[in-house]
């Protein structure tokens, strides 16, 4: 009976030790993205990579808030669940020089008409260091931040005359931030319709995303980008008037804003709450459903992110394609990359709903007529900036987010919330050898 | 020779070491080795996620670092706030709704399992649901019924001077029935002959509850208010989800928050691995006051 019991523990002890799950990968792809509709598209175009090649492929998608730290902690454990990774454009800095990422330079020069694709999309999304000519990924999604407006509220030719008799000028999709600030102040009547919907939230990249734009257009900067030097860029006093000017949009804004990013901006649209609202482009295909926004999907406009008083850049969203470095299937993965850059697949994404990166088809009359935005986001594309993308960004970023959300809930002035995020730039940028 | 003995069996003192190693083992793999890791690593500049880059030892410039940084004070006090707040809170409420529920009345234990009904829900649920009853308009429920009696919405999570007290309000829903339970434990137990011989001294309720409630029931509610302030001294998840990450500004963000921010989001691995460390010995110096004060309530008992 001893020895019985002895067995069975040495058993049990052997099966809890070294039992793994056993895992066939053969020809079998695996995609992380985040849980959305492009992800949706993406996996019904890769349908028709399975019937080509027989390789099936397996699109994990992630929660947004749970994205980031899923896909991270995977490379951390060096895990090979993940074949291609389709990831935000700040993230190629830490996975390419942390090794997470394969570097594809080579073989992207060899397989991949890059010229085909949009210049400004590589260098977001593939290209690590910036103007090294080196690439960590292909762009899969290529968005950019948008506005939507209501149009039963903006060709009401009473609202129409109101308007003109109030500030001088035609009612009308706003070109600068001022006629934007006027709009939202004029459709301001709470607490059932508030002027505008911005991007306030410190969750993950949420202020950072709405606010950066402004700051550029305003004639801001984060900083050199040659030296990593901050001190005098972001605390400049154009970046001050911008943050101040971002801030005074709470005003017109509902009583949330401060919690609001894309899903609440979203939300605040397609309940009525608001005249006009920021979000990406991405998300505009919901709007125009009647059955996601039975209210307003008929009343629905979208117009490009404004010019300010010294430019016009548009913060960009949507990712790119990478390969794990821990795959089993690189090759495969390769395979797929190729396949999907194709000017035939890529006519089909634009056609499902995804934001192509493939110049020629992005100006094509088909896309820019498929859908009410399309126009609005190819217009949107000359404008496209983004934030950094060293290695430290999540550092940089958690500055950012911290300090203009301290300034939008009135707990810091502007010049000494970008003081205080410029003196922690510097810290992180130093702390990491930048200034050696 | 080696066939004989294994032919005569395993003594008793192998047996036992065979079913006790591999919770040993696990235990080490799983506990001892990562504190001591951590403990390591704590020393060190490295990022779990640059394996590229070794890890560079730098003495305690971690720990001098997190202890001469002002906005980590700042994550200390917002903690303490929180802690002293909720956990005080929740003792009030807990003890009293025990004091209510320690008699004989119909239904007696459909209403207690209704009020421990909170404590049974994930928090990440219980932040969600709030998220929606705090909103600050009128789709939030509680600004629904509040708004005509303060003249408009009250940014609950949104103003940075109100914000703590939702984080309360949640915690003290989500956490008072804890603070019930064992304080009902306490006063079952207590001999119902005590209070028959004060009622035949002629003692008033308050001598009672003063002279034989409180101090019979001290130990066990220390034991809760000891597990209570260790949990609320660890925030995480309603603040994650309640106020989006310690919001608004960081109004909210307590140690722990903070603390995921720079183990996940920075990967700052070394410094985290430092400040896990001080929140420990924070949380274990916590703990022995509370289990000395505990065994001299015993002692006097």
């Amino acid at each position: 009976m001893k020895k019985l019991a002895c067995y069975f523990a040495i058993l049990m002890f052997s099966v809890l030790i070294i039992a793994t799950p056993s895992t066939n990968a053969q020809e079998k792809l695996t995609i992380a993205w985040a849980q959305w509709d492009p992800a949706n598209y993406l996996d019904e175009l890769s349908n028709d990579f399975t019937a080509e090649t027989g390789i099936e492929v397996d699109l994990v998608q992630i929660s947004w808030s749970n994205f980031q730290d899923s896909v991270f902690t995977a490379f951390v454990g060096k895990s090979d669940r993940y074949d291609i990774v389709i990831g935000d454009s700040q993230w190629l800095g830490r996975n390419s020089v942390g090794g997470h990422y394969v570097d594809l330079t080579d073989w992207i020069n060899e397989n991949i008409d890059v010229d085909a694709i949009y210049a400004t999309a590589m260098e977001a999304f593939a290209e690590y260091p910036k103007g090294s000519g080196k690439y960590w990924a292909l762009p899969a999604e290529v968005d950019a931040n948008g506005f939507l407006y209501r149009t039963d509220l903006f060709e009401d030719a009473d609202e129409q005359a109101k308007f003109k008799e109030k500030y001088g000028y035609e009612l009308a999709p706003p070109k600068t931030y001022e006629e934007l600030r006027d709009i939202a102040e004029f459709f301001t009547r709470p607490p059932n319709l508030y002027g505008i919907a911005p991007w306030y939230s410190k969750e993950y990249d949420g202020i950072t995303m709405g606010f950066q734009q402004v700051m550029w257009s305003y004639g801001g900067s984060y900083g050199d980008p040659e030296t990593y030097k901050v001190e005098g860029h972001i605390n400049s006093d154009d970046v001050v008037a911008a943050l101040e000017y971002y801030t005074s949009l709470r005003a017109f804004s509902p009583p949330d804003a401060p919690n609001y990013y894309w899903a609440e901006t979203l939300d605040a649209f397609k309940a009525g709450k608001v005249a006009m609202a920021m979000d990406y482009f991405a998300f505009f295909p919901g709007v125009v459903d009647s059955n996601q926004n039975p209210n307003y999907y008929d009343k629905t406009g979208f117009f490009v992110s404004p010019a300010g008083p010294k430019g016009h850049a548009i913060s960009i969203g949507g990712q790119g394609m990478s390969i794990s470095a821990y795959s089993k299937n690189q090759d495969i993965a390769k395979r797929y990359l190729k396949w999907f850059m194709q000017k035939p697949v890529q006519e089909k994404w634009a056609q499902l709903g995804g934001f192509t990166p493939h110049e020629e088809v992005l100006q094509s009359e088909v896309f820019l007529n498929a859908t009410p935005f399309n126009k609005a986001f190819a217009a949107s594309f000359p404008y496209l900036r983004d934030f950094w993308a060293v290695p430290e960004y999540a550092e940089l970023l958690e500055a950012c987010q911290t300090g203009w959300n301290q300034v939008i809930i009135g707990s810091k002035s502007a010049k000494e919330a970008l003081d205080d995020i410029a003196r922690k730039h510097e810290a992180i940028f130093e702390d990491a050898g930048y200034y050696d | 020779m080696r066939t004989a003995r294994f032919s005569r069996g395993f003594s008793d003192y192998q047996i036992k070491m065979a079913f006790i190693m591999p919770t040993m083992i696990l235990l080490i793999l799983m506990n001892i080795f990562p504190l001591l890791w951590s403990l390591y690593l704590s020393f060190h500049r490295y990022k779990a996620s640059m394996p590229n880059r070794p890890a560079k030892f730098i003495g305690p410039q971690n720990y001098a670092r997190l202890l001469t940084d002002p906005e980590i004070w700042g994550y200390f006090q917002t903690t303490a706030y929180f802690v002293v707040l909720a956990v005080i809170t929740q003792f009030i409420i807990g003890f009293g709704l025990a004091l209510l529920l320690n008699r004989e009345f119909r239904y007696k234990g459909l209403v207690t399992t209704l009020i421990l009904l909170p404590m049974m829900l994930s928090p990440v649920v219980v932040g969600l649901f709030w998220r929606f009853i705090f909103a600050s308009d009128a789709s939030g429920l509680v600004n629904y019924l509040l708004s005509p009696l303060f003249g408009g919405p009250i940014g609950w999570t949104t103003d940075p001077k109100i914000a703590m007290l939702a984080v309360v309000i949640v915690d003290t829903w989500m956490w008072s029935p804890f603070m019930m339970l064992i304080s009902l434990a306490g006063l079952s137990a207590i001999p119902k002959y005590l209070y028959e011989a004060a009622d035949v001294d002629r003692a008033s309720q308050w001598f009672k509850f003063r002279w034989i409630t409180l101090p019979l029931v001290s130990p066990l509610l220390l034991i809760a208010l000891l597990f209570r302030t260790m949990d609320a001294f660890k925030m995480f998840d309603i603040v994650y989800v309640l106020t989006r990450e310690g919001g608004p500004g960081i109004a909210t963000e307590t140690v722990s928050m903070n603390l995921y921010k720079l183990a996940f989001r920075n990967y700052n691995t070394g410094k985290a691995c430092a400040m896990a460390y001080i929140l420990l010995i924070i949380i274990v110096a916590l703990s022995n006051i509370y289990v000395k004060h505990l065994n001299k309530v015993r002692g006097e008992a």
